[in-house]
């Protein structure tokens, strides 16, 4: 049973808590061994936030390490650099097609790196490279805040367990009212055109 | 069947089934969830109490009353604590009693890294520390049946990675709490005036030696042979990296720290050819080890400062020669621009920011606090001078008075935080008269840890309804005879009410009063603003609020070259202190732009 580690790259309020409560139950599903960690606190206050996941046969660390993770979610385009050194060389990377500036690029003392700087950041670790419009499907779903569900469908498409043990997870984790919304998000980001 | 627990909720799991009685604690990162997830059980009283010296002497009456009890806080809440910590280690109890210590390695929220197991060794108190959340859930009830065998409190030590790391975790059945027997009064015992001090003193020590004699077959101290040519002591999270990044080293994991099993050392000492101690922060076990006379390796190799990680761990064990450079994963040179950096900031619709402006505009010397708030510190506010800990403000304000500063200075703390040991000091600042205004910025929710109740909402942790502590009562009864209360979004009644303060015969207390924008009841309302492109002319003076909801736009404005400001509806609450800014009228409800 190989194993799968997963890096979730966000800013804080994106929902990247929710999304590595959903990859870790799936995995746990699956039958493997999971470990899941975040930081909590004052990190969270729009700052930069990641989450680890793990799944394997057996895992010690809760944290991946330099150069091991094999999978990255980021939730912003920014994010999706900052952490970019931390991945294996050809490692999947799924990025939101979203900015949020940092309050240093709207006071106009930094500049937000372009378009073409990320991408380029990006290919120098990974061909496997994936920019998706979460925002905008989630928002034609009429749940923009499910943006981040619709980027774990997108990873989905590369791991190998099945479709019930995500939705099963997501079903664990989302409001009741906002489940069927949720799964569409999924499975929109599942079939998305990567 | 497994589930998967966070180190935190795992706690109170175990202390569920462990059957404890009476739980609580003070909110703070990383220990929060734990009294947060025990309140969701039935059958325990679980409280939030002002500070974590209070928590503290609650727990320890419901262990002299007999009944399993726990304190919860963070690593800096056990100084808070030391007092009851050490007078509970002199005492002994009756019922079991575990107090939960979450510290944090790397600082992601807070203001230093002190190690706790320095207290243990310091107030004779045994350590115990998990490796894991399953490891975090059996040592709770190990612990309390440890107290109770040998008289003692017992710290259980976490750290953030293993508090906020969720891992497979076997749940068990509750053990009924033992029913709380008549109080058994023995003062010889629980009085701890100099005659019966000087009697327990011998005890406590004796105490220690026999709990380290325990130790050497304690299960959670546990020896793994593998190959003999390294072997590594370790604790905690550091374990699970020792497996990692050192698979075939032969390991002594210790789930009791202090003491120490001396034999135990010994022979896995006398069974590798090096040993090496893998450990964050202080060189705690490495000191214990070579008091023993052992040689060995730790800090010269690994850092005390920060948190490890399986990068680090294998990086120094590199430089140390401990592994081949064929461990170092090879390095990608990645091109990317200066990344602007994303620290956390005020939120928006944060009252905060707005009470900030007014003290930045009339160029205050701000003595600050422990919260969200202290995070004006960076521009654009800047308004936040000092903070070292919880309920500080108000006494440097006090001093920074008392010494003859000229500067016009006021203290500056949050609710939760003026309940936690801001009293006594404003108490003494009326006392003593110090000129120094005190602002209680009152969000009505202890907002950092993620809204936490506390005497003024008047909510219980359960979220029962209670009288609410009036803070502009409590201010007037501690003999502050100046006391204001204004709306935090309000910028001209906040800055007619610092001004007033400042002016003010003798001590005066400013009430800024406004919920945090993030409070469930307030999100509903939410109702986000826009900018009026015919109106702004890209002046920036919004901008300079910091407000994460203004960014520049990618229109220009003709007649001056700027581009204008817009606003994201995602993240605006429509707070309106952006509006009262815009000299030009250009910020409002979409339905009421002209």
């Amino acid at each position: 049973m190989s194993g799968y580690d997963f890096l979730l790259a966000g800013v804080g309020g994106q929902g990247t808590l929710l999304a590595s409560d959903v990859l870790a139950t799936t995995g746990v599903r699956a039958g493997f061994d999971v470990k899941k960690s975040e930081v909590h606190g004052m990190a969270q206050r729009g700052g930069s936030v990641t989450s680890h996941v793990r799944w394997g046969e057996r895992v010690f660390s809760p944290l991946i390490g330099r150069g091991e993770v094999g999978y990255m979610v980021a939730f912003e385009r920014l994010e999706a650099v900052r952490f970019a050194g931390l991945l294996r060389p050809g490692a999947v990377i799924i990025v939101n097609d979203h900015a949020i500036p940092p309050i240093s690029v709207t006071a106009g003392n930094d500049r937000y790196p372009s378009d073409e700087e990320v991408r380029a950041a990006l290919a120098a670790i990974s061909t496997n490279v994936h920019f998706l419009p979460a925002v905008s499907i989630a928002e034609r779903l009429g749940e923009v805040r499910a943006n981040n569900v619709v980027l774990l469908g997108a990873l989905s498409h590369f791991v190998e367990v099945p479709l019930d043990c995500w939705l099963a997870a997501i079903a664990e984790h989302v409001p009741a009212r906002t489940l069927e919304t949720n799964r569409s998000a999924f499975l929109a980001g599942r079939r998305a055109n990567l | 069947m497994k589930v998967l627990l966070a180190g935190n909720e795992a706690i109170a799991r175990g202390a569920w089934e462990a059957g404890v009685r009476v739980a609580c604690g003070y909110p703070g990162t990383p220990s929060t969830e734990i009294l947060e997830a025990l309140a969701q059980y039935d059958g325990v009283i679980a409280e939030w109490a002002p500070n974590e010296k209070v928590a503290l002497d609650v727990a320890v009456g419901a262990a002299y009353a007999g009944a399993r009890a726990m304190a919860v806080m963070k690593h800096v809440g056990l100084n808070v604590a030391a007092d009851s910590f050490f007078a509970a280690s002199m005492t002994g109890v009756e019922g079991g009693l575990v107090i939960v210590s979450a510290d944090d390695p790397g600082m992601h929220s807070s203001q230093n890294e002190q190690d706790n197991r320095r207290y243990c060794k310091f107030a004779r108190v045994p350590c115990l520390e998990p490796s894991d959340s399953q490891e975090a859930k059996d040592l709770v009830g190990i612990a309390l049946a440890l107290s109770e065998e040998f008289d003692t409190p017992v710290l259980l030590r976490t750290t953030t990675r293993i508090a906020h790391s969720s891992t497979l975790v076997e749940l068990g059945e509750r053990q009924p709490p033992v029913a709380v027997p008549d109080y058994r009064i023995d003062a010889s015992k629980y009085v701890m005036v100099p005659a019966n001090a000087r009697r327990r003193h011998p005890v406590i020590e004796e105490r220690i030696t026999r709990l380290a004699e325990w130790a050497e077959s304690f299960p959670y101290n546990r020896v793994e042979w593998r190959d003999r040519s390294l072997g590594i002591v370790t604790n905690g999270v550091a374990y699970q990296y020792a497996r990692e990044v050192f698979p075939q080293a032969s390991i002594l994991r210790l789930g009791m720290t202090y003491p120490l099993p001396k034999d135990l050392v010994r022979r896995f000492a006398n069974g590798v050819q090096r040993l090496l101690v893998l450990e964050e922060l202080d060189p705690f076990l490495e000191e214990e080890t070579r008091l023993l006379g052992l040689p060995v390796l730790g800090k010269e190799v690994f850092p005390i400062c920060g948190e490890l990680d399986p990068s680090t761990v294998r990086e120094c064990a590199i430089r140390a020669g401990l592994l081949p450079e064929s461990e170092r994963p090879p390095a990608v040179e990645i091109p990317s621009p200066p990344l602007p950096p994303r620290p956390p900031i005020l939120c928006a619709g944060c009252p905060h920011r707005a009470v900030f402006h007014v003290l930045r505009k009339l160029r205050l010397l701000v003595a600050g606090d422990i919260g969200c708030y202290t995070l004006a510190y960076l521009p654009p506010q800047a308004a936040v001078h000092t903070c070292g800990c919880m309920g500080a403000s108000i006494g440097v304000a006090h001093g920074i008075a008392q010494a003859g500063s000229p500067q016009r200075r006021v203290a500056v703390i949050g609710d939760s935080t003026f309940l936690h040991t801001g009293l006594p000091a404003l108490m003494n600042l009326a006392y003593n008269q110090a000129q120094a205004p005190v602002i209680i910025l009152d969000n009505c929710t202890t907002a950092m840890t993620g809204h936490q109740d506390h005497p003024g909402t008047g909510r219980t942790l359960r979220g029962e309804e209670r009288a609410r502590i009036d803070l502009s009562a409590v201010a007037r009864s501690l003999g502050v005879q100046h006391v204001e209360c204004v709306d935090s979004y309000d910028l001209a009644a906040v800055e007619r009410a610092v001004r007033a303060a400042l002016s003010a015969e003798g001590p005066a207390v400013v009430i800024a009063r406004r919920e945090c924008a993030l409070l469930p009841a307030v999100r509903r309302t939410w109702q986000p603003l826009s900018v009026d492109a015919g109106r702004c002319n890209g002046c920036g003076l919004c901008l300079q609020l910091g407000c994460p909801a203004l960014v520049r736009s990618d229109s220009i404005d003709e007649a001056t070259g700027r581009p204008r400001v817009r606003i994201d509806s995602l993240l605006c609450t429509g707070c309106e202190v952006c509006s009262q800014v815009c000299a030009r009228g250009a910020i409002s409800r979409r339905d009421r732009h002209h």
